[in-house]
C-alpha cells in the first residue's frame, strides 16, 4: 500500500464504493423486500403567497421518490389552478401551485394538495393578508418595524452608559453577569424556536443538521475573529474593552437580524397586525440588548461615535432581517438564521466570562453570590419582559 | 387598471393599520400617518369597505361557478372507475368487456324467468378524480357494481368468485334466507359462491359486501344497485342510476371525494342531457362512507320521492332530500324549462368536494 502513490490511495476507496453502489442499482439485492404498493410520499408546503388574483403555494417534495400533484382544495372545496414548471416533482424540487381562490382578508383558509396516490399535504393560513411585495411602501413598513422593534431599543438601552460608569466596582461585575444572563436566555430561546421550525422542514433539508451547523460554525468563527481583535493577553490594554463591546454587538446583532426575520415572517403572516403587543413587547424586551453592550465598557471612556457605532452593528440587523422575513421569508432561511444568532449570542456570553475570569484570575473567583444573582436577574428581566412577546 | 387602483387602495389602507401599529410619538411613523390619512380619504370617498378582498368587482373571474373543480380529466384507459354516462342506463350491463356476459336470462319451467350473474371480486386501482388513483376492491373491475335489474318475482342466482386479496361477500337487501345473507358465508380469496333468492320486495336496493372491517370493504367500492320492477311496470320514463359515493384517498377516515357514479365532478364538466317535460326517473342510493348523511337538490324544480321505492304512489314533493348510509329513492321529475340546471348534495362541502353536477335540459333531442 505504501508503495502507491497518493492519488490512487484516495481514489481507490471512493471507486470501490462506486462499484458498489453500481452493483446495487443494477441487481437490486432488495428487490423481494420492495412492496408492490407507492412509497410514502413526503410534500411540504413551503410558503403561501397571497395576491389579489389568489394563492401560490410553494412546494417541495423532501421523500424519496418523485411525486405528482394531482389536485388542489382550498378550505375542503376543489380547485381551478395550475403548476409551475410541472405536476411531477423529483426528489428535492420546487413547483408552484397557482389557485385564483378569492381568499377573505383577516380570516384563516387552508390549501390542501392531492397527490396522484390520493395522499393529502396541507398548509394552514392562521389569518390572511396580501402578501407584502417589495415596493417602496412594504420597504419603508419594514424598515420602520425594524427600527422599531431593533434600532431603538438597542440605542435606548445604551442611554444607560453613565449611570453604569457611575456604578460601584463591586456592582460591575454584577451587571455583567446580568448581560450573561440576558444572552444565555436568548440563544436558548432561539434554539428552541429553530427546532420548532426544524419541524416545518423537508425531511431531507435536515433541519437539525443545519441548526448545528449554523451554530456551531458561527460560535467558532467569532470565536476565532475574537482571538483577532482582542487577543488573548492577560494585561488589560485600553482598547480591550472597546473591542470586546463590539464583539458583543455584533453578537447581538446577528441574533437581531434574526428576530427582524421573524417580525417580517409575522407581518406576512398576519400575526402583527393582530396587536401592538408585540412590537411594543419587542421594544421592551431588546432595550436590555442595549446594556448588555455597552456593560463591558463601563470602565473605559467611550467616545458619542463609537456609542452610536455599538448601537448601529447590534440593532440595525434587525431592518435587514424584517425585509428578508416579509418578502422572502423560508422555514430554510429562518432556520439559519435562528442557528447563527443563537450560535452567536452563545459565543458573546462565553467571551464576557472567560475576559472577566481573566481579569479576576480564574473561573473560581466568578463563584460568588453577586454574580450568580445577576445572572439569574438577566434571567428574570428576560422573562419578565417575555410575557409581552410570548405568542 | 381597475385591479390596479383596488391594490394600490389595499396598499395605503395596510399602511394606515401599519402606522397604528407602530403608533404616534415617533417622528416617521407620524409622518407616515398624515399620509395614510390623506389616501384613506380617498378610499372612503369611493365607498370601499376595508374587508372585502379580492373585491368581486375587481376580480370577476373569482366569482366564476366553473373556477369550482377538478383539473382535467380522467383517462378511458381501464383504470376509470367506469363510464358515468354508460353506467346511469346500463341495466344487467357490464361496464369492462371481460365481463360482457356476465348475464343470461332463461324461462324456467314453472314459467318462472332465472335471471343469472357472474360477479368476480377483484383489486383494482381506480381513477376516481383527474390523476388520482384509488386502490379500489370492485365487483367486475367497476365501482359501483354492475347494475342488477329483475321483475318482482324473477329468480336470481348471482355466481360470485371472489379473485381479490381479502375475503369478501355480497349483501344483498331484499328478503332471503339467513345462508344467502352474505354475512356467515364469508367467500375467501379463490373461493366462489352462489347466492340464489327471488326478486322482492319491489324496490330499489343497494347491495355491498359484508365482510368486516365492513367500512373499509364498502368504501374500498364493494356496492352497487339492484332494481326490483314491479310486475305492472312503473310508466315509461328516462332512466338512470345514481349512486351517491365517496373516497377516502388518504385513509385517514374522511373522504377527500364525493361524487354520483364515482368520478368527481363529472357531469358537471359533462352535464346530463334530458329532454324538456319528458318523465325522468332517478334510481338513486346513498352508500357514502363516514358521514352520517348524504343529499340530493335539484335547483329550480321539484321532484317526487318514492322512497326506497317499494309503493307506486310519492311520500313527498320536495327538491331536496337526504339519506343515512344505504337509504335510497326513486326520484321523478319533469323539467319545466330549458337550460342547465344544477344538482348537487345540499351539503356544500360535499358539493364542493365534487358531489355537484348538471342537467341540460334541451327542447328536443
Amino acid at each position: 500500500m505504501s508503495r502507491l502513490p497518493t492519488p490512487v490511495i484516495v481514489i481507490l476507496p471512493l471507486a470501490l464504493l462506486a462499484g458498489l453502489l453500481a452493483s446495487f442499482y443494477f441487481y437490486d439485492p432488495l428487490e423481494p423486500l420492495k412492496a408492490g404498493f407507492p412509497p410514502i410520499e413526503e410534500l411540504t408546503i413551503q410558503r403561501l403567497v397571497l395576491t389579489p388574483e389568489g394563492i401560490s403555494a410553494q412546494v417541495v417534495n423532501g421523500g424519496p421518490e418523485p411525486v405528482t400533484i394531482a389536485q388542489a382544495q382550498v378550505d375542503e372545496a376543489y380547485w381551478e389552478h395550475r403548476v409551475d414548471p410541472s405536476r411531477t416533482l423529483e426528489r428535492l424540487s420546487h413547483a408552484t401551485v397557482f389557485i385564483p381562490y378569492p381568499w377573505v382578508e383577516g380570516e384563516p383558509h387552508a390549501v390542501k394538495l392531492v397527490t396522484s396516490t390520493g395522499l393529502t399535504f396541507e398548509k394552514e393560513i392562521p389569518v390572511a393578508v396580501m402578501t407584502p411585495t417589495p415596493s417602496l411602501g412594504f420597504v419603508m413598513i419594514f424598515a420602520i418595524l425594524g427600527i422599531y422593534v431593533g434600532v431603538l431599543p438597542v440605542g435606548l438601552g445604551l442611554l444607560w452608559f453613565p449611570a453604569l460608569r457611575r456604578t460601584p466596582d463591586r456592582w460591575m461585575d454584577f451587571f455583567l453577569f446580568l448581560t450573561i444572563g440576558l444572552l444565555v436566555f436568548l440563544g436558548v430561546d432561539a434554539v428552541e424556536e429553530a427546532l420548532e421550525v426544524t419541524e416545518n422542514i423537508p425531511g431531507a433539508y435536515q433541519g437539525i443538521g443545519l441548526l448545528m451547523i449554523g451554530l456551531v460554525g458561527c460560535f467558532l468563527l467569532l470565536t476565532t475573529l475574537e482571538k483577532k481583535v482582542v487577543g488573548d493577553r492577560r494585561e488589560i490594554s485600553s482598547a480591550l474593552p472597546l473591542n470586546l463591546a463590539y464583539m458583543v454587538a455584533l453578537g447581538i446583532g446577528l441574533h437581531n437580524l434574526s428576530e427582524g426575520l421573524a417580525i417580517g415572517a409575522a407581518y406576512t403572516l398576519g400575526n402583527v397586525a393582530l396587536g401592538t403587543m408585540l412590537v411594543t413587547g419587542f421594544t421592551l424586551h431588546n432595550t436590555t440588548e442595549g446594556l448588555a453592550i455597552v456593560s463591558p465598557v463601563a470602565r473605559t471612556d467611550v467616545s458619542l461615535r463609537h456609542l452610536a457605532l455599538l448601537g448601529a452593528v447590534g440593532g440595525v440587523p434587525t431592518i435587514f432581517g424584517a425585509w428578508i422575513g416579509g418578502f422572502v421569508y423560508s422555514d430554510v432561511i429562518a432556520l439559519l438564521f435562528l442557528a447563527i444568532g443563537a450560535g452567536a449570542i452563545f459565543q458573546v456570553a462565553c467571551q464576557i466570562a472567560t475576559h472577566m475570569s481573566r481579569r479576576r484570575g480564574g473561573i473560581s473567583s466568578l463563584v460568588n453570590i453577586h454574580n450568580f444573582s445577576g445572572l439569574l436577574a438577566g434571567f428574570l428581566i428576560m422573562y419578565a419582559t417575555g410575557l409581552f412577546v410570548a405568542m | 387598471m381597475k385591479e390596479e387602483q383596488n391594490l394600490q387602495r389595499i396598499h395605503r389602507r395596510d399602511f394606515l393599520k401599519t402606522g397604528a401599529v407602530l403608533g404616534g410619538g415617533f417622528a416617521l411613523g407620524a409622518g407616515m400617518h398624515s399620509i395614510a390619512g390623506a389616501q384613506s380619504a380617498v378610499g372612503q370617498g369611493e365607498g370601499s369597505s376595508p374587508h372585502v378582498h379580492p373585491s368581486p368587482q375587481g376580480h370577476s373571474n373569482h366569482t366564476n361557478p366553473h373556477l369550482l373543480t377538478t383539473v382535467g380529466d380522467i383517462a378511458f384507459d381501464g383504470r376509470q372507475p367506469l363510464d358515468p354516462f354508460h353506467y346511469l342506463t346500463a341495466f344487467n350491463e357490464c361496464e369492462f368487456p371481460p365481463h360482457s356476459d356476465w348475464y343470461r336470462e332463461s324461462r324456467l319451467s314453472s314459467g318462472q324467468l332465472l335471471r343469472e350473474y357472474e360477479i368476480f371480486a377483484y383489486d383494482k386501482e381506480i381513477e376516481v378524480a383527474p390523476g388520482i388513483y384509488f386502490p379500489a376492491w370492485t365487483y367486475n373491475g367497476q365501482v359501483p357494481g354492475p347494475t342488477i335489474r329483475a321483475t318482482e318475482g324473477d329468480l336470481i342466482k348471482i355466481h360470485f368468485v371472489n379473485q381479490g386479496s381479502h375475503a369478501h361477500t355480497m349483501h344483498f337487501h331484499g328478503f332471503h334466507h339467513a345462508n344467502m345473507d352474505g354475512v356467515f358465508e364469508i367467500i375467501a380469496p379463490g373461493k366462489d359462491f352462489t347466492y340464489e333468492f327471488e326478486a322482492d320486495p319491489v324496490g330499489l336496493h343497494p347491495y355491498h359486501c359484508h365482510s368486516i372491517p365492513l367500512k373499509r370493504h364498502i368504501h374500498k367500492g364493494l356496492y352497487g344497485v339492484y332494481i326490483v320492477d314491479p310486475k305492472e311496470p312503473r310508466p315509461p320514463a328516462h332512466e338512470m342510476v345514481m349512486m351517491m359515493n365517496g373516497f377516502d384517498t388518504n385513509f385517514d377516515g374522511d373522504n377527500e371525494i364525493y361524487a354520483v357514479n364515482s368520478v368527481a365532478f363529472h357531469h358537471m364538466k359533462n352535464p346530463i342531457p334530458v329532454k324538456l317535460g319528458e318523465l325522468v326517473r332517478i334510481f338513486l342510493v346513498n352508500i357514502l362512507e363516514f358521514d352520517l348523511l348524504n343529499s340530493f337538490h335539484v335547483h329550480a324544480h321539484f321532484f317526487d320521492v318514492f322512497r326506497t321505492g317499494t309503493r307506486l304512489t310519492p311520500d313527498e314533493y320536495t327538491d331536496t332530500v337526504h339519506f343515512v348510509q344505504g337509504e335510497r329513492a326513486i326520484v321523478e321529475l319533469r323539467f319545466r324549462f330549458p337550460g342547465q340546471f344544477m344538482f348537487h348534495a345540499h351539503q356544500s362541502e360535499f358539493a364542493e368536494l365534487g358531489w355537484m353536477a348538471f342537467f341540460e335540459v334541451r327542447e328536443e333531442t
